[in-house]
């Protein structure tokens, strides 16, 4: 059965060899947050600095997508084996939301 | 290997998540929903961005009115560790530790409650300060359906994870409710995906007027 397999014939290999790769896991992870809390901190202080809206809005939004995309890809684990079904579902998910945002905008302002 | 064996640490797959026909259903399906969810949201933020300050008099609090940075920065904060710490209690659960599992989960739950905490006594803020209500302006009305809907999205990720951690406290992990934990992280991950934009697009672009 597929579903059974292990990954070698000897458990504790395996073991050992799993731990220290969620352990890696767990360090790339760690490295996101902190850089997801800088990101949060640099927009916060570029909106209390009081640039003007032509760049703080641009540059407040692109903060947030790196952000957005660590929390897909690290924490959601989007960078792993087996995640093209999901990738497929989120990408369409974001097309039709900026083709939605773009649309409402427009329709409404014009 | 059925679902609901007892499993020992030797036996525990690299990937419990996705090791039954259920759970790989279950991935597959759950990551469709949150496909929808971006698509949901998209809706909730095209109508605020089109409505936003939309009042019916110069006298109704807009946006750079009402916002402040100190709650939506504390907010900010604690919603991203909880996000840490439910990747925590991911790892313990790949490492098959239920105990320590529990513990992180528990952890985000109580960071979960912090921040509904502090989003109740924002909203109560606007609406006795300001008088900035549901029905007040058509800003107020997009204003909280996409921040409360947001809220809603908290409340019952709360009830979810609570309820995983009561219903399994005395089973520990097996096959059967590993890809369940999985799938409420994700939920989770995904209120934090969506409450980035809400702090940039609603609250820093609201300041930046």
């Amino acid at each position: 059965m597929e579903n059974n397999q292990m990954n070698t014939s000897n458990p504790k290999i395996d073991l050992d060899f799993r731990r220290k790769q969620n352990a890696e896991e767990m360090r790339h992870q760690v490295i996101s947050f902190a850089l997801m809390i800088l990101f949060t901190i640099i927009a916060f202080v570029a909106v209390g600095a009081g640039f003007s809206a032509w760049f703080t809005v641009p540059f407040i939004l692109v903060l947030a997508a790196v952000q957005v995309a660590f929390q897909l890809f690290y924490f959601m684990h989007m960078n792993h084996k087996g995640h093209e079904a999901p990738m497929l579902f989120m990408f369409s998910g974001v097309f039709f939301a900026i083709v939605m945002i773009i649309a409402y905008l427009t329709i409404i302002w014009w | 290997m059925q679902a609901e064996e007892k499993m020992t640490l030797e036996q525990w797959p690299a990937a419990p998540e996705r090791q039954t026909l259920e759970a790989k259903n279950k991935f597959l399906g759950f990551w469709f929903f949150l496909g929808g969810e971006t698509v949901l949201f998209a809706s909730l933020f095209a109508t605020y961005l089109a409505l936003k300050d939309k009042v019916p008099s110069p006298d109704h609090a807009l946006a750079k009115d009402l916002f402040e940075i100190p709650l939506v920065f504390l907010m900010t904060m604690i919603l991203l560790t909880s996000s840490l710490t439910s990747v925590y209690a991911m790892y313990h659960m790949k490492n098959f530790d239920f105990k320590k599992m529990q513990l992180w989960l528990g952890v985000t739950v109580l960071l979960g409650f912090a921040f509904l905490g502090c989003e109740i006594y924002e909203f109560n803020h606007y609406v006795h300060e300001y008088g900035h209500t549901f029905t007040s302006s058509a800003f107020g009305s997009a204003f909280y359906t996409l921040v409360g809907f947001h809220g809603a999205h908290v409340t019952f990720g709360l009830g979810w994870i609570l309820a995983l951690m009561i219903r399994n406290a005395k089973r520990g992990l097996d096959l059967y409710n590993a890809p369940k934990f999985y799938v409420a992280s994700l939920y989770w991950h995904f209120i934090d995906v969506v409450w980035v934009f809400i702090f940039s697009v609603v609250y820093l672009m609201g300041m930046v007027g």
